[in-house]
């Protein structure tokens, strides 16, 4: 392929282009800085992001027409662009939060690692071609595994990470699987001509249907779906808390990121099949996650059982496949994002004093605390989707995209579930509200980073939920893409 | 353009809220004058907003239009009109009265009063919707708080069972209430929440059938409707005095109001084919809500029971989709709202005193606190339906349109009357002027002034629309006269 390198080019890769570049920055500072100022590599980082953030935003956003790139490697859309600075502005939330604990904080690799990763994932979200997919997974993955189990002398985070790293394995090379067979039926590893030929009858159904489900196998372990959900309560559980929330939320959006690309792109004309199998895996997915996050007493495996019910709220409106649908996946995504890394940074706040994440120890967090029990109110009552917080216009979306496809069933199945969430919410608010301790005199110090990210991100949750239009304008963007 | 009062009204108890958790929580005198200021402000403009709609006029008035998101149709929308006036009033008095009988919350008063003026504002929003997903947002607002007021001041004893409940009972109803909603704003076809546009969708016989139910269910859980109703006495019981005031006096208003909102106003021809199973549904609630609160030896649960007893008239005279049971609900759910609120304060007062709310072991209260027996004894009298109180001028006609629906259903109901007479009556005699017991009598003080003057309040509107009744009833049968449009003159 002669191909010259022109600016669109470039433009389209500039996210990744400055985090590389950041990433290398870290890695010097790392070197030259000593043990004590390490802690400032948080500020490195995140600063670096939100100046790639906001570089990106006025350089780099994409044009009204999706545009192939490198080759047809990439495809240069609004989605994809959605998703990068979705993910850009988690990474960077999550540097301050992690700044101030020693043993991840003041480590280099803890930024250069999640910074390599947050790289795959903005590549996995535009590209276009399954070789590029695959090779932006394992670069999202390989990362993650490591940070999972970056606690080294804690059983538990090796454990998590050594875990991860076998589901995943496996999971991927499943996945790898269907690919090969979807390029040995149609001749192509180009997702956009996969959709073409497989218009075009180039592939019987029996086969077809095989590789998807073996492709859906890998994006179902991204999204922690049902039946490939059981890593998540254990890494979650075992994994530094900010890298637990990296993972349930810019990870996991990148694999919904990629989920409704590929299944929008390449498979329109089977959608009504699909459709059914998605909804059918909702419905498993986000009633699993709810029952089991109900007798959990471990604060990071409740978030995980939940974070694996919202997995199943957001299949809800993938499996509508319509326009309304996808907007509400991106938005709900959106949400979602600032929402569970406010939970996963408040109880990383407290873990940080108290070194335990029971929710019994949560017990006159709120006398302690009053600032944070109000903020772990509001993120959780978001994540329970109450107004006026962003959830509850999130989870009325996707409902609606059901009821607008005619799925009522499925919107019934969702609020209902959605009311089993509620329970379990509430039951950790009045551990932060009604019980008390002896120790109710004991504060529970917010440094300062972690203190700003906090900020951005309760005011984030309240914006999100009152002034939801340009947000959802911006959905709509992303969505329209697909169609 | 004109002031946005009703703007300012929805808004100014969250922004008071809000001012209050920025004041250090040991500054408790502070927080609680910013409290009754902000409610004071909040009364002050409902009850101007009440006398300045204009009846010649008709319609909705002081209407406010925000778009809110444009390609779904959604819009900041409210408005006023003569049925949902009166209910904007009664949540100015109760929220005014709250306040003042909560001075002496000593826990936490600043998350108090910040949760509660919470609440205040999803109910205010609820009250002037006219935009179905604002009523929405507003109502699940107006519930949730419920749940942490309950939890964290209620009575210890049943608080967390109690607050479970009803929170999820609540949500449930209001969840299938939402998809119910959806389904009508995508059958419309017209991408609109509007509820005035949505008036005129005419959806098929057929699809108003389906729906109605849910919708109208999902509502009337909060308006207290049986077999739903449960969570209702437990949840009484268990708030703090100001909640259970909110609760019972307001909160489950906004159930049956949100039900005729957007069960019965959007759905006409489905209310038409359900009323019959509705009404037998509220002679239920009537009758044997009050003959359970007639068997209850606390009095908290009398009084609980009572409410499911009075929401079931209100819900009976929507039923009746005629005239005078649609007037007499609309002024029921503003008497009762009062007279229940001025119920729970007392209660909560003589708790306060005896830390007992078991009738058997009161008595004699008229001694130490003349001033809050009279104004129980005005409560009594307006629940029983006494002429000259608002109750009868709400009930009567409730009866009257229930007579013309079918008369046996009269009879049968307003066996409730002789059974609230007699709770009331028992409570009366022994609580009040029985033997006061020794143990109580040395440490038996009167209440403060601030809770005269809220007792007062209430008295008064009780006596004020009971004696003089063209202050509400002509306002809320022009409210009436619209919904009948929208039945078809039925």
């Amino acid at each position: 392929m002669s191909e010259s390198i022109d600016l669109t080019m470039t433009l389209a890769l500039l996210p990744e282009i400055l985090l590389l570049v950041l990433a290398g920055l870290v890695l010097t500072f790392d070197l030259i800085w000593s043990e004590d100022r390490k802690r400032s590599l948080g500020w490195l980082t995140a600063g670096g992001l939100a100046v790639t953030l906001v570089v990106s935003m006025i350089f780099a956003r994409p044009g009204e027409q999706a545009i192939f790139v490198w080759g047809g490697m990439l495809r240069y859309d609004w989605l994809g662009f959605t998703f990068q600075m979705l993910f850009l502005f988690g990474a960077a939330l999550t540097a301050l939060l992690a700044m101030d604990v020693k043993e991840l904080g003041s480590r280099g690799e803890f930024y250069i690692l999640m910074l390599v990763s947050t790289i795959g994932m903005s590549l996995m979200v535009s590209s276009a071609d399954l070789i590029m997919l695959y090779l932006a997974i394992e670069t999202t993955s390989i990362p993650m595994y490591v940070l999972a189990g970056f606690f080294k002398q804690d059983n538990k985070s090796t454990e998590a990470g050594f875990k991860y790293l076998l589901f995943g394995a496996m999971t991927s090379a499943i996945m790898l699987y269907g690919f090969s067979l979807l390029f040995g039926y149609a001749g192509t590893t180009d997702i956009y001509n996969l959709a073409f030929a497989i218009q075009a009858g180039a592939i019987e159904t029996i086969p077809l249907m095989g590789s998807l489900f073996l492709v859906l196998v890998g994006f179902s372990f991204k999204i922690s779906a049902v039946p490939f959900h059981f890593w998540a309560p254990d890494v979650y559980e075992g994994a530094p808390t900010p890298i637990a929330g990296f993972l349930s939320t810019a990870s996991k959006a990148a694999g919904f990121g990629v989920l409704i690309r590929f299944f929008m792109a390449a498979f329109p004309t089977i959608s009504t099949e699909w459709s059914n199998i998605i909804a059918i895996v909702a419905v498993a997915t986000m009633t699993l996650g709810n029952f089991l996050a109900i007798t959990q007493s471990n604060i990071k495996r409740m978030l995980a059982y939940s974070s694996i019910a919202h997995a199943g709220y957001i299949l809800v409106g993938v499996a509508t496949a319509t326009p309304l649908g996808m907007t509400s996946v991106v938005f709900y995504l959106i949400i979602y994002l600032v929402t569970n890394l406010a939970a996963f940074g408040i109880v990383f706040t407290f873990w940080r004093t108290e070194r335990s994440d029971e929710i019994k120890s949560y017990d006159g967090f709120s006398r302690r605390a009053p600032g944070l029990g109000l903020a772990m109110m509001v993120a959780f009552l978001s994540l329970a989707g109450m107004p006026p917080f962003g959830g509850f216009i999130a989870k009325v979306l996707v409902f609606a995209a059901a009821v607008n496809a005619d799925m009522v069933w499925l919107a019934v199945i969702g609020v209902l579930n959605s009311i089993i969430g509620l329970y379990y919410y509430l039951i950790v608010l009045k551990h932060v509200y009604l019980y008390r301790t002896d120790a109710d005199e004991k504060p529970v110090p917010v440094a300062v980073p972690a203190r700003i990210a906090l900020i951005i991100l309760t005011f984030g949750i309240v914006l999100l939920g009152v002034a939801f239009a340009p947000w959802f304008h911006w959905s709509t963007t992303a969505a329209s893409i697909l169609f | 353009m004109q002031f946005p009062i009703i703007s300012v009204i929805v808004f100014i108890p969250i922004l008071a809220g809000l001012l209050i958790l920025l004041i250090p929580s040991d500054r408790k005198t502070e927080i609680r004058v910013t409290a009754l200021a902000a409610a004071a402000f909040a009364l002050g403009l409902s009850a101007w907003l009440y006398f300045s709609y204009d009846l010649g006029v008709g319609g909705y008035q002081f209407v406010e239009q925000y778009t809110w998101l444009k390609e779904l149709g959604i819009s900041y929308h409210v408005g006023v009109d003569g049925m949902n006036v009166p209910l904007v009033l009664l949540t100015g008095v109760v929220m005014f009265t709250g306040v003042l009988i909560s001075w002496g919350v000593d826990d936490r008063p600043r998350e108090f009063f910040a949760f509660l003026f919470i609440l205040a504002t999803g109910v205010f929003g609820v009250f002037v919707a006219l935009d179905m997903f604002m009523l929405f947002f507003f109502y699940e607002i107006a519930v949730f708080p419920m749940y942490l007021l309950i939890v964290i001041w209620g009575w210890k004893v049943s608080r967390e069972y109690a607050a479970m409940k009803l929170t999820l009972y609540l949500f449930i109803g209001s969840v299938i209430a939402l998809v119910g909603a959806l389904a009508m704003y995508f059958a419309s076809n017209l991408g609109t929440f509007d509820m005035i546009a949505l008036e005129g969708a005419g959806f098929s016989a057929g699809f108003q059938k389906f729906w109605f139910p849910f919708v109208f269910m999902g509502f009337a859980i909060l308006g207290g409707i049986w077999p739903f109703h449960n969570w209702s006495p437990d949840g009484h019981v268990a708030a703090p005095t100001a909640v259970s005031m909110f609760h019972a006096g307001v909160l489950m208003k906004l159930g049956a109001f949100a039900a005729l909102r957007v069960g019965i106003m959007l759905l006409p021809e489905g209310a038409k084919f359900w009323m019959p199973f509705i009404i037998l549904l509220t002679i239920v609630n009537v009758v044997y809500g009050a003959y359970i609160a007639m068997v209850q030896t606390d009095m908290k649960y009398v009084i609980g029971f009572s409410s499911v007893s009075h929401m079931g008239l209100v819900a009976m005279g929507f039923a009746t989709l005629n005239r005078e049971g649609m007037i007499g609900a609309g002024v029921q759910m503003f008497s009762h709202g009062v007279m229940t609120a001025l119920f729970f304060a007392v209660v909560g007062m003589i708790y306060d005193r005896a830390h007992t709310r078991q009738i058997p072991e009161l008595g004699g209260f008229s001694k130490k606190m003349p001033f809050v027996t009279i104004a129980f004894i005005i409560g009594g009298l307006v629940s029983m339906g006494m002429p000259g109180f608002s109750g009868f001028v709400a009930e009567f006609p409730i009866f009257m349109g229930v007579w013309k629906f079918q008369p046996w259903i009269a009879i049968l109901a307003s066996i409730s009357i002789v059974i609230t007479a007699s709770y009331i009556i028992r409570i009366i005699s022994k609580v009040f002027f029985g033997k006061m017991p020794e143990a109580y009598a040395d440490h038996i003080h009167d209440v403060t002034v601030l809770d005269k003057v809220a007792l007062a309040l209430l008295a008064g509107i009780l006596v004020i629309v009971g004696v003089y009744p063209s202050i509400m009833v002509p306002l809320v049968e022009s409210g009436v006269d619209n919904i009948l449009r929208l039945l078809g003159g039925a």
